[in-house]
């Protein structure tokens, strides 16, 4: 038992998960706002941007997290210099947190699109009638009756990627969790099961509140109807 | 003073004016060569079995359903296809839904004072006074702060008919305003209807409600099959219609009723 606690004493592990919350806090930023934009260009009346949101989701929603990761670092910016300035290793944070962006915002788009299912077909016919062209009609009465539709799966989605934050790890951000972890292992040969323990209850620890939470507010955030 | 007056009014043709209006739902040809003329202050009220297209009809005036060919006018204005220009004289028809369609995420007055604030411009202070004088005069001022899902239907469809006239529409379209409604709330819709209809709204009221017909309506049409069948002045239509089909109509409401 000693033996394990040292772990906590020669590694900053607090500090891991605090990266991956990072790398969380800020892709979910960047995948609210690209998935609600993807979700406004489906359910759009002109064709060819719903063509465009469809496409998208299904290029990047069939791509896997890690090969989106692996673009941003190699190709991005190994191969063709682009660069998201901040030192070293910001850029390779601020790569990561683009393609985590990038990849769950065809989800948040799908979460969105489900919230919008829940709102009838009516409440968009009577906000044409009183005049509201598609994009006020969108902002004032759909999307906000969708969003609070799409609570549950939008939590989902959230969940998803606070664990898919360590696929960052491929990125070369390297003080996150599962990178931390890693490192771990291999000094720590002794106690491989604990470690792997340990990071498995970190992250149930910050997950199971953010099911909670959004069980929580769909109830309370539910329109009635 | 008087020129000005001119210029606003220089139009006199009917308010809604359809021509050889063409809608198929694949086979189903919904909407058959429709002709129709709705003068200023005329109330038309459109019966028909189901199916007939007497709905479609009502929503194909401020676009919810497209046409195949012919032309809709508005207070002579074509109807645009589709976008701000759409939008805008969208503004100037009220709808009315079967099923009351009141924005479920709003309170009642804001369900009335969105189309004022954000489509017309007007202040929010003015448009709750308005909103509120409306609400007023439909007799749901005391649920203004309320959500629609806690009225009842009757009171819903009241505050739908005030979100409608808050947008001051040259016309109002009743889609089966009472068909949803418990029967002992039809009647308080069906009078603040009647109010409207002498007031001298403008209106065209698809309905099943024979007395709304009787009581307020300047001319019935009678449809069947996607076409107009027979057009009369309620009493007429009622004590003398012309056709087999209205002949049938009728004598299966009375031997319902």
């Amino acid at each position: 038992m000693e033996n394990y606690l040292t772990i906590f004493t020669e590694y900053d592990i607090p500090g891991a998960f605090w990266v991956n919350i990072q790398l969380t806090f800020w892709a979910a930023i960047g995948a609210l706002v690209l998935g609600t934009i993807l979700a406004m260009l489906r359910i759009s009346p002109v064709a060819s941007f719903q063509a465009i949101g469809t496409s998208y989701v299904n290029l990047i929603r069939n791509t896997p997290l890690t090969i989106i990761i692996l673009f941003g670092v190699l190709a991005l910016y190994g191969q063709l210099g682009f660069n998201l300035g901040g030192e070293f290793h910001e850029n390779f944070f601020r790569l990561a947190v683009m393609g985590l962006a990038l990849y769950h915002a065809a989800f948040v788009c799908e979460a969105i699109r489900s919230g919008v299912n829940t709102v009838p077909l009516g409440q968009a016919e009577a906000a044409r009638a009183i005049g509201l062209s598609f994009m006020p009609a969108a902002r004032l009465v759909i999307l906000p009756q969708a969003f609070r539709g799409a609570i549950v799966p939008l939590g989902n989605t959230l969940i998803a990627l606070i664990k898919n934050s360590t696929v960052a790890a491929v990125g070369s951000v390297a003080t996150e969790a599962s990178s931390v972890m890693k490192t771990m292992i291999e000094f720590r040969a002794d106690i491989v099961i604990p470690i792997f323990l340990t990071f498995a209850i970190g992250f149930v620890i910050i997950v199971i509140p953010v099911g909670l939470l959004t069980t929580w507010l769909s109830k309370k955030l539910a329109v009635a109807r | 003073m008087k020129r000005d007056h001119a210029t606003q009014s220089s139009y006199n043709g009917p308010i809604v004016e359809l021509t050889k209006v063409n809608k198929h739902y694949g086979a189903l040809h919904v909407l058959n060569d429709i002709n129709l003329q709705v003068p200023k202050g005329e109330v038309v009220v459109i019966l028909g079995p189901s199916g007939s297209g007497k709905s479609t009809l009502c929503r194909a005036i401020n676009r919810l359903e497209t046409i195949d060919d012919g032309s809709i006018k508005i207070d002579g204005k074509t109807l645009p296809e589709e976008g701000k220009a759409l939008a805008t004289l969208r503004a100037d028809v009220g709808m009315v839904f079967q099923s009351f369609n009141l924005f479920a995420h709003k309170t009642i007055l804001e369900n009335v004072t969105l189309g004022p604030i954000k489509v017309k411009g007007m202040k929010k202070s003015e448009a709750d006074k308005l909103a509120m004088q409306l609400l007023e005069r439909v007799g749901v001022a005391n649920q203004a702060g309320k959500l629609p899902a806690q009225l009842s239907g009757g009171q819903q469809q009241r505050v739908a008919i005030a979100r409608a006239l808050a947008m001051k529409p040259k016309v109002m379209l009743f889609d089966e305003p009472t068909s949803a409604l418990d029967p002992e709330m039809i009647n308080e819709v069906l009078d603040t209807m009647v109010g409207l209809a002498k007031e001298g709204m403008t209106m065209l009221v698809v309905t099943h409600e024979m007395g709304f017909a009787r009581k307020a309506a300047d001319r019935v049409i009678f449809m069947a099959d996607g076409k107009i069948v027979e057009q009369a002045p309620p009493n007429e239509f009622f004590t003398n219609p012309q056709t087999d089909r209205a002949k049938d109509f009728l004598g299966k409401l009375i031997t319902n009723h």
